[in-house]
């Protein structure tokens, strides 16, 4: 047991399925056309790029024509908020996004913002780290022309009322983009029932590989592309098709959706076997994660002391976690994500996210605890604040 | 990311917990940094002879603390002044960049609680 890792990491990335890997084989060795080549190659290559869309499609309850490959979610955010504030600017300069959301999203509005005079507001979160709808609607302008906000909350796995918004937006007539890399596998992604425009995957997430994105655009909407070149993906993402990754992200979502119900039990079990385990044994903790979140996501400060020191002591028993901690991140700033929270600033150094997979298991979950609460007494020992 | 120095006191760092009646005392940073470290000694005849610490913060800043606490033990006042940031990153075999701020709270660490205990004995013998 202590030799083997303990990935309870899986918001940051997963292991790829072994059938996806299986599936994507062919296409790098047998099948590796072109698939713009007009010969039997290349039609192959074609039809499992289309085919992969196909499955896609029928997960998102839209039409195959809307459904792009692009090389991350990243990507996906970056073509859905620029591609869309730079066509439509005429309609108006104004983007609304919420305080909470990943880097890819916040930093291309700002990025809007600062280089091309764009205005930008930011939606409150309340306690829980859910959007307030009210000031949402407060901060609607004449002027809006697109509303991002995250599906589900990286850090603390908190859902977002997406349907709610989206009724909002397309109300105004303001188009409605979702950043949905948290919900993939654990939530439903129907565009029509959610009343979006514009949603983006990151199929890593999921247990495709790192490198290929998925974003879902409405017919009718037309971002400008950030790259400029060939026709793939109807020029809105132009690159020689990565084939293998756009069969691979499509098995790894279809395995997520047919397998969707077994995997949330087994999940859900096991985070709440965790937070049960975390409360009968830690004191001084501040929960992060509300009742109304992801079920394989789980977030605690550990008052008195810093999210770093705890994630290299369990890292020390092969126990991967992450930290909204400034520490790690490369900045020194603590996490956005808990700070909008309306947490403090110590307790917003010490969030640690524990994230599950289907891969987990009870036993895993034993051995965390306990480790845990070894981490956590020998840190407070050391910490001028006592619990 | 961390050199195996770092690691190992960070993993079983060296002279942590509370000093009852010391005869100095710092405390800097502060939470909103991350970062809170308090150092206390005791000191007999211009000679740190014991020193202790308590830090809230990451593996650098315990690290940092932990070897801080051995540099000043057993030397005068005047030779754990001279001690500076850079001293603590080399005993530590280096710091990544962004933990610089670590070895900085540590050199401050000490100079506060030197200056409390300076404060202290001027008091003392201003009552003599």
């Amino acid at each position: 047991m202590e030799k083997r890792i303990v990935y309870l990491d899986n918001n940051a990335t997963t292991r790829v399925d072994d059938r996806v890997v299986k599936k994507m084989e062919i296409y790098f060795t047998k099948f590796y056309g072109n698939p713009s080549s007009l010969y039997d190659l290349g039609f192959e290559a074609k039809n499992a790029v289309e085919d992969a869309r196909k499955k896609i499609s029928k997960i998102l309850n839209c039409s195959d024509q809307e459904i792009f490959f692009t090389g991350s979610g990243t990507e996906s955010d970056n073509i859905a908020i620029k591609g869309v504030a730079r066509r439509y600017q005429k309609k108006g300069k104004h983007i609304i996004t919420s305080s909470i959301e990943h880097h890819a999203v916040l930093n291309s509005v700002e990025y809007l913002g600062k280089k091309e005079g764009f205005e930008y507001s930011l939606v409150k979160v309340d306690s829980d780290g859910i959007v307030d709808i009210d000031h949402l609607k407060s901060l609607i302008r004449p002027d809006t022309i697109l509303i991002s906000i995250m599906y589900a909350n990286n850090e603390t796995g908190a859902i977002q009322p997406i349907e709610e918004i989206g009724k909002i937006a397309r109300e105004k007539g303001i188009y409605f983009h979702t950043d949905a890399v948290q919900a993939a596998g654990k939530l439903s992604l129907d565009v029509k029932k959610l009343n979006v425009d514009m949603l983006s995957l990151s199929g890593h997430k999921f247990h495709a590989p790192k490198g290929v994105g998925i974003l879902y655009k409405r017919t009718g909407i037309n971002p400008i592309p950030l790259f400029h070149g060939g026709h793939h993906e109807k020029n809105l993402r132009p690159s020689t098709e990565n084939v293998p990754y756009m069969v691979g992200i499509a098995e790894a979502l279809e395995i997520a959706y047919d397998e969707f119900e077994e995997h949330k039990k087994h999940i859900y079990k096991l985070k709440m076997m965790l937070k049960e385990g975390i409360e009968k044994n830690i004191d001084g903790l501040v929960l992060n994660t509300p009742k109304n979140s992801v079920f394989n996501t789980l977030n605690y400060s550990f008052k008195g002391i810093e999210g770093e020191s705890i994630l290299f002591s369990l890292n020390d028993f092969k126990i991967s976690v992450s930290t909204g901690s400034a520490c790690t991140s490369g900045s020194l700033e603590p996490s956005h994500v808990i700070m909008a929270m309306g947490r403090e600033d110590s307790i917003s150094h010490g969030s640690i996210r524990f994230s599950l997979s289907k891969y987990n298991t009870e036993e895993e979950i034993k051995y965390t605890i306990e480790k845990l609460k070894e981490v956590v007494e020998r840190i407070r020992k050391i910490s001028p604040y006592k619990v | 990311m961390y050199s195996k120095t770092v690691m190992e006191h960070f993993r079983n760092p060296h002279n942590y917990g509370k000093m009852e009646n010391p005869d100095g005392f710092g405390r800097v940073g502060n939470p909103q940094c991350g970062d809170e470290m308090i150092i206390y000694i005791k000191v007999k005849d211009n000679v740190i002879v014991d020193v202790k610490f308590e830090t809230f913060g990451c593996v650098a800043a315990i690290a940092s603390s932990s070897i801080t606490t051995d540099l000043i033990k057993g030397k005068t006042i005047e030779e754990a002044l001279k001690i500076t940031n850079k001293d603590v990153v080399n005993e530590l075999g280096g710091l990544p960049a962004i933990k610089t701020h670590c070895s900085v709270l540590a050199e401050d660490g000490i100079k506060a609680a030197i200056e409390d205990y300076k404060k202290k004995k001027l008091k003392e013998n201003n009552n003599d």
